[in-house]
C-alpha cells in the first residue's frame, strides 16, 4: 500500500494532538493526525475541565500562561469558545499550616507573572458567601477558569481540518519506525503514514509507542473519578479547589452556565488502556461528597446525577513529558499530562509546534523532557 | 373533599381522608393523608416547577420516581422528589428556588 | 462428599420487592436461606402490584380488577416473609462494584456484599416522543395508572391516552370505569397487525380474552378509539400545558382532540441499569429494537454470581415476572450447590416459553413506531431533561456522532436527571435515520452511577460484612 506523506505525523488525537496539528498547520506544515478512536474522547473528553494555573508546578507556569493567552482567543482561532469562561480560580484551605504554604506559592508565582489575591477566612465569606466555616483562607487567581473538555479537541480538530490537517479518526497506530529518512507509522488496517517528523501525543497509549523507540517510560494509568449534579441556579461562578497535604481533601468543583456543579478528586479509580475503559468507583463518591459539603455545605441538600471516568496517564514524578527525543531525531514527544494537561493544551500543542518548526521554543519545557527517565533509577522503575 | 377547579388532578375516590393543610409558594393548600407530594399539589395547582431549559411549566411525567421531572424546592433549599414524598401537614414548598442565592442558604 | 460448590452460609441479595422479587425471596425462604431484599418502594407489590397507601379503603377487586387474586396472593406471600428476609424499603441500590452492593436510603449510605445478587429491577415506560410531549399534563402511562391506583386520582379532566400496547386500553378502560373522562384512545398500531399476531397472542388465550374485553368495555362507554394513528402534536401553552392533541386518522384527515392531559406510552422497557453497572452483556433484540441484558432462561446473566428477573430483564409481564423469579431463585440455589427439584424448574420454563409467545406476538401487533423519530421536526424535543431537539441532536450527527453515547457528549441528549431512561431509544431512532446506520450499531445509552439521583449530604453507615 502506498504511504500517505505529509511533514508531520501526530500520532493521538487528544487535545494536544489536535492543537499541535492545529499549530503545525498555521505554521505552513502538512499533517497527518492519527487517532484510534474518535477524536477528544479519552482523558481530553473526561476530564473536570480546569483552566487553572495557580498550584501548578512553578517552572510550568510559562508554559500555562502561554497556555491561558491562547484559551482567551479560541473563538479567533476556532470558531467556538469551547465554552471557556475566565471565572477565576480559588483555591482554600481548612489547616493554617496550609495558609502559609499559599502565602509563598502566591510570592514566588508573581515571578512568573502569576497575580494571585489572599483572601482571609471573612474575605472569602463577603465576597463568596457559599464557603464552610472550615475554609479559613484563600487564594484567588482572577484570570483563570474552566472551559467543557468534550468540546475542545473535538473544536481544535475541526479548525485543523478545515486549515488542510488530513484526519484519521478509528485509526490505531500498530507500528511506528524509522528505517530510513521518515518515520513510518502503520495502522491496524495496514495503511501506512510516512513523514520526516513524527509527534507522540498518545496520552496513556503514548508509553507503547516510546517503547518502540527504546526510550521506555513508568507510565501508570488511572480514571479521575468525576460527578456532576441536576442543573441549579447559576450562583457559583469561580472554579474551587482545596489546598491540603491529605489527598483525600483533595477535591475541586465548578458550576456549568447551565447551572451543573461538576467535582472531582480524592480517591482514583481503575483504568485499562487495553480495553479503553476507565470506571466511576461507588465507593469513591461517598467519600468525595463528605468533602464537598465541607467546601460548599449548600450542596448537601443537592444531588448527583451521573458520574464517569476516563483513562489519564501519570509519571512517578507527577509532571509530563514533552520535548524532542533524547534518541531519534525528527522525533517528539507531548504525553503523560498526570491529570492536570487539559489548561496546558492548547498551549503544549502551540509550543510543540513551535519547537518542531524553529528547532527551538522561547517557552521554559526543559524539565519535561524524556531523558530524566534514561538513568538507571528510572530503568529500575520502569521495570518495576 | 373536592379537587380545586384550579387543579390539573381529578380525585375519583378515597375523598374522605384527613386533610393536610401545607403551603405551596405561600399561599395555603390544602391536601389528604396518604396523598404524596405530587398529588397534593396537583390538585391546587397546575406544575411543580419550571424547566430550567426555557420550554415552560413541568407537572412531573412518570409518578413512579424515575423521570425525575418533579423535583420541587422548600422554602429552605431543600429539595423532594414529589411522586416519591408524602404529604406532611405544615411543608412549605416552593414551585422556584428560593429567591435568597442557594449556595449561601445552608 | 461434600459438594464444592456449598457456601455454608450465602448472603443473596435481592432488588426489587415487585413480583419477581418477592417469588425468588420466597423461594430462597423455602430452601432455608434468609436473603437481603432491597426495594426503592415503601411497601412490596413494585409498580403493577403497588399497595394504596395506608387509609385508603378500596378492595383488591377494584384496584386490581381480574388481576385482584393474584395481587392479594402476592401481597399475602409476603407479610408471611417478612419476618424471615433482611427487608430493606425505601432504599436505592445505586451502585455496583465488584461483589458490593451500594444502598442509600433517605441520606444514610451503606454497602453490603454478596454472593448471589438477583436484580428485579422492573420497568418503565417506552416513550416515543411527540411534538410537545413537554407540555405540563403529558404523563407516562404508567404514570396515569400509578395515580389512579395508588392515590384515586385522574391526570386531568380530559385525558387522551395515546402510545400502543395492550396497557394503553387496559388504564383507557381502568380510567373509565373510575368514572374520569377519557377523551380518545389513540393507538399508533394498526387493528389489522393484531389480527396477524393472533397466532402467537393465542399462547395466552385468558390474556387475550381479557384484551378484547377491554376493548369491548370502552366502546360500549362510547370512547372515541382510533387505531393506526400517527401522533403530530401535543398542543399547549408553556405556562398552562396541554390543550389538544393533534393526529393524523389511518385515513390521513388531521384531526385534534381537545383535551387537559395526555397519557403516552408504548410498551415497558427493563430498568436495566444495575445489570450493566455489573458489566452485564447486553444483546440486541431485531423485532422491538432494543437491547436486552442477556441471560439465560433461569435468569444467570453473562456475570457469574448475577442473575436477572421479572421486566427489569425482559418484559413479559407480571405473571411471567412472578415465574422468572422463582426459577432465578433456583438457579442461584443450584449454583451455590443445593439440590432444587428439576420438576419445579421444568414447568416454570414452560411457562417462560409461553409468555416469550406471547410478548413476541404483542410486539407484532403494537409495534414500536420506529419510523416517528425520522419524522419528527427539527423542534421536536427529544430529552425532555435537557430540552434537546431533533435538530440538535441531528447536528450532533453531522459532526460525526453516530454512536449513541458520542452523540449524547456532543448533544447531550440523555444527560439529564433521568439518565436517558425516556429519550435513549428514540434518540437511538433519530441517530440511526439521520446517518443511515442500523440501529443495532447506534448502541445503547451506557449506565453511569448512580442509578438515580444521589444526595451530596449521604452520610455512610458501617459497612456491613466486611
Amino acid at each position: 500500500m502506498k504511504p500517505l506523506q505529509a511533514d508531520v505525523i501526530v500520532i493521538g488525537g487528544g487535545l494536544m494532538g489536535t492543537a499541535a496539528a492545529f499549530f503545525l498547520r498555521r505554521r505552513g506544515r502538512s499533517v497527518i493526525l492519527l487517532e484510534r478512536g474518535l477524536v477528544g474522547q479519552q482523558a481530553s473528553g473526561v476530564n473536570f475541565g480546569n483552566v487553572r494555573r495557580q498550584g501548578r508546578f512553578l517552572p510550568q507556569l510559562p508554559l500555562a500562561n502561554r497556555s491561558r493567552e491562547i484559551w482567551g482567543r479560541l473563538r479567533e482561532l476556532l470558531g467556538e469558545d469551547a465554552e471557556f469562561l475566565a471565572t477565576g480560580h480559588i483555591r482554600v484551605c481548612y489547616d493554617p499550616s496550609q495558609i502559609g504554604v499559599i502565602e509563598a506559592y502566591a510570592q514566588k508565582a508573581r515571578d512568573y507573572g502569576l497575580d494571585l489575591e489572599l483572601l482571609s477566612a471573612n474575605a472569602l465569606k463577603a465576597r463568596f458567601g457559599f464557603f464552610g466555616p472550615e475554609a479559613i483562607a484563600g487564594s484567588y487567581s482572577p484570570n483563570d477558569g474552566h472551559a467543557n473538555p468534550r468540546l475542545a479537541a473535538p473544536a481544535f480538530a475541526r479548525a485543523a481540518a478545515r486549515a488542510g490537517v488530513e484526519v484519521f479518526e478509528n485509526t490505531e497506530i500498530v507500528s511506528i519506525a524509522k528505517p530510513g529518512d521518515d518515520f513510518q507509522a502503520t495502522a491496524a488496517d495496514g495503511s501506512v503514514f510516512s513523514a520526516p517528523i513524527a509527534l507522540v501525543t498518545a496520552g496513556a497509549w503514548g508509553g507503547a509507542l516510546s517503547q518502540q523507540f527504546e526510550e521506555p517510560v513508568p507510565l501508570a494509568v488511572h480514571g479521575p473519578q468525576m460527578a456532576v449534579t441536576e442543573p441549579l441556579p447559576y450562583r457559583i461562578r469561580p472554579v474551587i479547589g482545596v489546598s491540603t497535604v491529605i489527598p483525600a481533601e483533595v477535591v475541586y468543583l465548578r458550576q456549568v452556565e447551565r447551572g451543573n456543579v461538576v467535582f472531582g478528586g480524592g480517591a482514583r479509580g481503575p483504568a485499562f488502556a487495553d480495553t479503553r475503559r476507565a470506571y466511576a468507583v461507588p465507593g469513591n463518591l461517598t467519600g468525595q461528597v463528605r468533602q464537598i459539603r465541607r467546601l460548599v455545605p449548600a450542596l448537601a441538600n443537592m444531588r448527583v446525577i451521573r458520574t464517569w471516568s476516563g483513562i489519564e496517564s501519570y509519571l512517578p514524578d507527577d509532571i509530563p513529558i514533552m520535548g524532542p527525543s533524547a534518541r531519534l531525531s525528527g522525533l517528539y514527544y507531548a504525553f503523560g499530562f498526570c491529570g492536570h494537561g487539559f489548561q496546558l493544551g492548547p498551549g503544549v500543542g502551540d509550543v510543540m509546534a513551535e519547537l518542531i518548526d524553529r528547532g527551538s521554543t522561547t517557552t521554559l519545557i526543559e524539565p519535561f523532557h524524556i531523558k530524566r527517565f534514561a538513568t538507571a533509577e528510572a530503568a529500575r522503575l520502569v521495570s518495576a | 373533599m373536592t379537587s380545586s377547579e384550579s387543579g390539573r388532578f381529578r380525585r375519583v375516590g378515597e375523598q374522605d381522608r384527613p386533610r393536610l393543610v401545607f403551603s405551596i409558594d405561600g399561599q395555603p393548600a390544602e391536601g389528604c393523608k396518604g396523598d404524596t407530594l405530587l398529588v397534593a399539589m396537583l390538585t391546587q395547582i397546575r406544575h411543580l416547577r419550571s424547566s430550567e431549559f426555557g420550554d415552560g411549566d413541568r407537572a412531573g411525567f412518570c409518578l413512579m420516581g424515575a423521570c425525575q421531572d418533579c423535583w420541587v424546592w422548600t422554602d429552605t433549599g431543600e429539595r423532594l422528589r414529589a411522586c416519591t414524598t408524602p404529604l406532611a401537614a405544615g411543608m412549605c414548598i416552593a414551585t422556584k428556588a428560593p429567591e435568597q442565592a442557594w449556595p449561601t442558604l445552608a | 462428599m461434600a459438594d464444592p460448590r456449598i457456601v455454608p452460609d450465602p448472603r443473596i441479595v435481592i432488588v426489587g420487592a415487585g413480583p419477581a422479587g418477592v417469588r425468588a425471596a420466597e423461594t430462597l425462604v423455602a430452601a432455608g436461606v434468609r436473603p437481603i431484599v432491597i426495594d426503592e418502594g415503601g411497601r412490596d407489590g413494585g409498580q403493577i402490584y403497588r399497595r394504596q397507601p395506608e387509609g385508603f379503603r378500596r378492595s383488591y377487586a377494584s384496584l386490581y380488577g381480574s388481576e385482584a387474586g393474584r395481587a392479594e396472593d402476592l401481597h399475602r406471600s409476603f407479610e408471611a416473609l417478612r419476618d424471615r428476609i433482611d427487608y430493606r424499603p425505601e432504599t436505592l441500590a445505586w451502585g455496583i462494584w465488584e461483589k458490593q452492593l451500594h444502598l442509600l436510603q433517605g441520606s444514610r449510605t451503606s454497602e453490603v456484599d454478596f454472593d448471589a445478587l438477583i436484580i428485579a429491577s422492573g420497568a418503565t415506560d417506552r416513550l416515543m416522543p411527540v411534538r410537545g410531549w413537554n407540555r405540563a399534563g403529558v404523563y407516562s402511562l404508567g404514570a396515569a395508572q400509578l395515580a389512579l391506583k395508588s392515590q384515586a386520582s385522574a391526570i386531568g379532566s380530559r385525558v387522551v391516552f395515546m402510545g400502543s400496547g395492550p396497557l394503553l386500553y387496559l388504564v383507557a378502560a381502568q380510567y373509565s370505569k373510575a368514572g374520569a373522562k377519557v377523551a380518545a384512545v389513540l393507538d399508533t398500531s394498526s387493528f389489522w397487525l393484531r389480527v396477524k399476531a393472533l397466532p402467537r397472542l393465542i399462547a395466552r388465550p385468558d390474556v387475550l380474552l381479557k384484551g378484547l374485553a377491554l376493548t369491548w368495555k370502552l366502546r360500549r362507554a362510547r370512547t372515541e378509539i382510533e387505531t393506526g394513528i400517527t401522533p403530530v402534536e401535543i398542543e399547549g401553552q408553556p405556562e398552562t400545558g396541554v390543550e389538544t392533541i393533534r393526529f393524523r386518522t389511518n385515513k390521513g384527515q388531521e384531526r385534534t382532540v381537545a383535551c387537559d392531559a395526555v397519557a403516552l406510552g408504548y410498551h415497558l422497557r427493563p430498568e436495566a441499569q444495575l445489570a450493566d453497572l455489573a458489566r452485564c452483556e447486553f444483546r440486541f433484540d431485531v423485532q422491538t429494537r432494543q437491547f436486552f441484558p442477556v441471560k439465560d432462561t433461569d435468569g444467570r446473566s453473562s456475570v457469574a454470581g448475577i442473575y436477572l428477573a421479572g421486566d427489569g430483564a425482559l418484559t413479559l409481564g407480571a405473571d411471567a415476572a412472578e415465574a422468572s423469579g422463582h426459577l432465578a431463585a433456583l438457579a442461584v440455589l443450584t449454583d451455590l450447590g443445593r439440590q432444587v427439584a428439576t420438576r419445579d424448574v421444568g414447568r416454570l420454563r414452560r411457562r417462560l416459553r409461553a409468555f416469550e409467545r406471547f410478548r413476541r406476538g404483542i410486539a407484532d401487533a403494537f409495534p414500536w413506531p420506529a419510523s416517528a423519530a425520522a419524522a419528527f421536526s427539527e423542534d421536536t424535543v427529544v430529552c425532555r431533561c435537557e430540552n434537546i431537539t431533533a435538530g440538535e441532536l441531528r447536528a450532533a450527527v453531522t459532526t460525526g456522532s453516530v454512536e449513541l453515547n458520542h452523540a449524547k457528549a456532543f448533544s447531550r441528549v440523555g444527560m439529564g436527571r433521568c439518565q436517558g431512561r425516556y429519550c435513549g431509544h428514540a434518540a437511538a431512532e433519530v441517530i440511526a435515520a439521520s446517518a443511515g446506520v442500523s440501529i443495532e450499531t447506534v448502541g445503547r445509552i451506557r449506565g453511569q452511577p448512580p442509578v438515580k439521583p444521589f444526595v451530596i449530604g449521604a452520610e455512610s453507615d458501617a459497612k456491613e460484612g466486611a
